[in-house]
């Protein structure tokens, strides 16, 4: 270390003092300025973010206020409220929000009914070599590749898939493709997104608090329904904005092992060339939803341990 | 600690066992029946082969499939850097009027729903753009992706920056180094392998993305997940999806192990 900076000092004179003399403008400059170093900071990102995302989502909102020529099917300004009228008022379109609506809470709820076990068992009961291994295995299937793992479920329910082979013997077969299919491989997706946050809430469970349990009588599942659960709520609720949102906007799931069921995202999608701002007001839809959800989970005061 | 009777321990354990089931078995599907002989997937496989590993390998949709979604995601993953970085700093280095509101920025492209950004992009190209004389074509896919992989550099490098001791980059300046010398010298190598694994997760965010691409990506261009889109719809499976699947799989846990690995490097030698 001595070495080195004796060196440094040695050679400085002939190459360096010059330039370091001569200061460096720019940097003293920007050194006396913060806010001059915080706006060239920010200037880039957010002109991109403000001038291309926030824009478009604008424009997105303005034409859901616009009209299409029905003869020619061309969108042009102007400004009726037909098309958010007609999110409430078409019976198909309003029962596919709801559909979506009950799909995502049901995708959540399954995902926390499953979440708790699996977690009570990583954090408490297995042994560490075998919670660190459940932990890596249930982190993984995050990356997998969405789209492949819609094909993997449409491998495992289709009529000569995984199902009817493994259980056709004891009378058990595939449900086909259905809302409930759907629902399952929605799950599918989203279930590591509440598994992670609720197994890492039980895990910083101090151990003596189970110990209190059991000295004051508790059997396990007492301890479990009035001890584990009341602490791992804001976990739950972590988790369940993302099976709840993420659910929501899908519509891929739905169109490859759902049958005929549609999504919000179905009616978006096939609306989109066809009649541009039907599709922009529903995409209102899901962003009111989420928002809500948003808000109510804020108010459990959740949010800010994300 | 819970104390739990044999019996409950084994309920736990099936359940468990199960889900890890359910989470891989499809996954394990999807890859066995890459190497089916036959020409629609299908379940029991009756003979294995690599024929379609072969097919894939030659055939040339899937080949100009890939370069599109490897300059989609670099091009993304490059944008991303650059942006994710600088509202790190900002975030990190300074109290502003609006700092949530940047934060929200930033998180917003990922929070709302992919069908409802990839609407977004799309009717600002083709029904604002478009008129106007501006036809953006393949650069508005870059645009879009890159837009939602920001949040990806800025998480990790944000995560790393909050850790770092200011005093070592004062010492620097004290010492007669400039802004970017410092930056370059000092303040970038401490945080140099979350960048990259935050890098490494955009292209990988990216290169899986499908809401988004499948509405801003302009006619005749393919990603990779858009050309199994296309071979779904298809009323039968054939067997060469599964090749490219399971090559995704692969290409996407790659990136994820290497950045896990860096950002742990990071921590180690902070």
């Amino acid at each position: 270390m001595g070495n080195t900076l004796r060196n440094d000092t040695v050679s400085a004179p002939g190459q360096e003092t010059g330039s370091r003399k001569q200061s460096k403008p720019v940097s003293t400059y920007l050194y006396h300025r913060e806010k001059v170093r915080l706006g060239a900071l920010l200037a880039l990102p957010m002109t991109w973010l403000i001038g291309v995302y926030i824009v478009s989502l604008f424009l997105l909102l303005i034409t859901a206020f616009w009209v299409v020529n029905p003869f020619t099917s061309r969108v042009s300004p102007g400004f009726t409220l037909d098309n958010f009228i007609s999110v409430f008022t078409v019976p198909a379109y309003l029962s596919t929000s709801l559909r979506t609506l009950g799909m995502a809470l049901a995708v959540t709820a399954i995902s926390v009914l499953l979440a708790v076990p699996l977690g009570i068992y990583m954090a408490k009961l297995a042994s560490p070599t075998m919670r660190n291994l459940l932990a890596v295995a249930i982190t993984l299937p995050l990356w997998a590749g969405y789209l492949v793992k819609i094909l993997a479920m449409r491998l495992v329910f289709t009529e000569n898939g995984f199902i009817n082979w493994a259980l056709g013997s004891v009378g058990v077969s595939s449900p086909g493709f259905t809302m409930w299919t759907a629902i399952i491989t929605l799950t599918y997706l989203w279930f590591p997104y509440m598994a992670l946050p609720v197994f890492t809430a039980i895990r910083q469970i101090p151990g003596n608090l189970f110990d209190a349990s059991s000295d004051l009588g508790g059997k396990a599942f007492i301890t479990i329904f009035r001890v584990v659960l009341p602490l791992i709520v804001p976990a739950i609720i972590a988790g369940s904005v993302f099976t709840f949102s993420l659910s929501l906007g899908d519509y891929l799931a739905a169109r490859f092992t759902g049958g005929a069921t549609q999504m919000i995202g179905s009616i978006i999608a096939s609306n989109i060339n066809l009649n541009p701002p039907v599709a922009a007001a529903f995409s209102m839809v899901p962003i009111a939803f989420v928002v809500m959800y948003l808000m109510v989970a804020r108010r459990t005061g959740s949010l800010e341990r994300m | 600690m819970l104390r739990v009777s044999r019996s409950t321990r084994l309920v736990f354990l099936s359940i468990v066992a199960a889900i890890i089931v359910f989470m891989y078995l499809p996954l394990l599907v999807v890859v066995l029946n890459s190497f089916n002989k036959a020409r629609l997937s299908e379940w029991p496989i009756r003979e294995f082969s690599l024929d379609w590993w072969q097919f894939a390998a030659t055939y040339e949709p899937i080949r100009a499939a890939l370069l599109n979604s490897v300059i989609v995601a670099s091009a993304a993953m490059f944008f991303a850097a650059v942006f994710g970085t600088l509202v790190a700093f900002a975030l990190n280095r300074y109290e502003f009027f609006g700092k949530s509101t940047v934060n929200l920025l930033v998180v917003l492209p990922i929070a709302l729903p992919g069908v409802v950004t990839g609407v977004a992009f799309s009717n600002t190209y083709s029904n604002f753009l478009s008129p106007i004389g501006i036809d953006i074509g393949y650069f508005g896919l870059i645009v879009s992706h890159a837009t939602f992989c920001i949040v990806m550099v800025f998480n990790n490098v944000f995560a790393r920056m909050k850790r770092m001791n200011p005093s070592l980059q004062e010492a620097s300046l004290d010492l007669g180094a400039g802004l970017w010398e410092t930056f370059r010298l000092v303040t970038f190598p401490q945080f140099r392998s979350s960048f990259i694994a935050g890098a490494l997760l955009a292209f990988a965010l990216s290169f899986d993305e499908v809401y988004v691409t499948i509405f801003t990506a302009p006619p005749g261009v393919d990603t990779l997940p858009l050309w199994i889109l296309k071979e779904m719809s298809r009323p039968n499976q054939a067997s060469v999806v599964n090749v490219v699947a399971t090559v995704i799989i692969l290409l996407s846990l790659i990136p994820v192990y290497i950045s896990q690995r860096l950002a742990r490097a990071d921590d180690e030698s902070a």
